[in-house]
């Protein structure tokens, strides 16, 4: 669990919301890696302060320092984590299996996230009009719900790709929070991701990386 | 030789392509780089020859490009890499050190998360419905400029004769395929962006970039 006063090796600058960090923030745990969570206010523009640009000058959320070393991207900052804290694997050994474990995550990295961030929903809103915003955005995660149930049926076990939580349960479970909670998407449309949500919700490691669990989620 | 599901499947690689796919440009580079011989299969998406019964028990996503290496397949073009790194380790497209592999994979991200999908055909064409012909051109300009100047930043100081190094690596499959196909269609103006310019001069001249290209291909349409 992050411990802000605390002196941890590892420093996850995260937003409470954003689902990039929200996968990270479930990695972290799954592997039992305690970490210094520092939070960056996305609307009050604080990835564009000098000290975050020097970080990451693209001003992207999140960013994992580990000593001298920085990563961005939560791809990225996975596969760090998997190669370099091998506990807890978070890739099958089995090389089908892992193939489809990157490509759900890419399914949600490619197809649906970039779709559905801030920017783009702003241009579709003044550009196309406001009425136009959520009907976008809900096409392109049902979308995206509809490749992956594909995808994942002759895969899934207790999990995405089987009985034990791997990289696309990592991906699949902010997404499909933020498709609930913010774009109100209809899961009865979606049994497998349904019932992933609710192997989800029983995981501590899931739970505790919840978006309202961070220490900056504005309070209620 | 059969596969589990009684497939007849080659003791060589295949490769379901589409001459134009960027995606699919990628994993050809790759294969060409890692030395990786494979027999090609066009599957021809103005015909919608990706929707086939055939195709669909390949990827039911009905995606190009697709890998088959024996019983194994596998889809979409950043699994295809790391597959193909693992399987196939000759000619390494991931650096060793830590810092320089996350580099690797933050530019492939960018490339295949904050640019390609902005400018896909789908997209483009909702908005020349939805708002006009010259509206959906600045989106993909736009978008395309946007993430350059993210690689400009991510590469400053790594890139040498390639991206991150004085070695091809995984960033180059990404970006190479990315400048060849959206700086002509988008009109962008590559002299903003030195560094990208620079080694994309270098890997236009490579044989397995130029072998790869959508007009090499077997079912490319003059």
């Amino acid at each position: 669990m992050a411990q802000a006063h605390e002196e941890k090796k590892l420093k996850l600058y995260s937003n409470w919301g954003s689902s990039c960090s929200f996968r990270i923030r479930i990695a972290l745990n799954l592997k039992g890696l305690e970490y210094q969570y520092i939070p960056v206010n996305l609307l009050k523009g604080e990835q564009f302060t000098p000290e975050f640009q020097k970080l990451n000058p693209i001003g992207y959320v999140p960013v994992l320092v580990d000593d001298e070393i920085i990563v961005s991207d939560s791809l990225a900052i996975f596969m760090y984590l998997e190669e370099k804290y091998p506990q807890h694997p978070l890739l099958p050994s089995d090389l089908q299996k892992k193939a489809i474990n990157f490509q759900a995550a890419n399914i949600v990295c490619s197809s649906i996230q970039p779709l559905q961030n801030l920017a783009v929903l702003k241009y579709i809103e003044e550009k196309v009009s406001p009425d136009e915003k959520i009907p976008w955005v809900k096409f392109h995660i049902e979308k995206g719900f509809e490749a992956l149930e594909k995808l994942l049926k002759g895969h899934a076990g207790r999990y995405a790709t089987g009985d034990e939580v791997f990289m696309a349960d990592l991906f699949l479970a902010p997404q499909i929070y933020v498709g609930i909670k913010r774009f109100d998407v209809d899961m009865a449309k979606f049994p497998l991701l349904s019932r992933l949500n609710e192997a989800y919700s029983e995981l501590p490691q899931f739970q505790n990386a919840m978006p309202e669990n961070q220490p900056d989620a504005p309070s209620a | 030789m059969a596969a589990k599901d009684g497939r007849e499947v080659s003791s060589k690689l295949v490769l379901y392509s589409f001459w134009q796919s960027s995606c699919a440009w990628r994993v050809r580079f790759a294969l060409n780089l890692k030395g990786l011989s494979y027999e090609y299969k066009a599957v021809d998406l103005t015909k919608g020859e990706q929707f086939t019964p055939e195709f669909e028990k390949l990827n039911p996503l009905h995606f190009v490009p697709v890998l088959v290496d024996g019983d194994i397949v596998v889809s979409d073009s950043f699994a295809i890499l790391m597959y193909l790194e693992e399987k196939y380790p000759q000619r390494a497209l991931l650096p060793a050190d830590p810092q320089r592999k996350a580099l690797n994979l933050q530019a492939a991200s960018i490339v295949s998360s904050s640019i390609q999908p902005l400018h896909m055909m789908s997209i483009l064409k909702y908005l020349e419905e939805k708002i006009g012909p010259q509206e959906r051109f600045l989106f993909g300009q736009t978008n395309i400029e946007k993430g350059f100047f993210a690689l400009e930043k991510l590469l400053k100081d790594l890139a040498g004769k390639y991206a991150t190094g004085d070695e091809v690596s995984m960033a180059d499959v990404f970006i190479a395929p990315q400048i060849a196909i959206s700086a002509e269609r988008f009109k962008i103006d590559m002299s903003t962006f030195p560094i990208l310019s620079r080694i994309y001069d270098s890997q236009k001249a490579l044989r397995e970039f130029i072998a790869a290209s959508p007009e090499k291909q077997p079912d490319a349409v003059n």
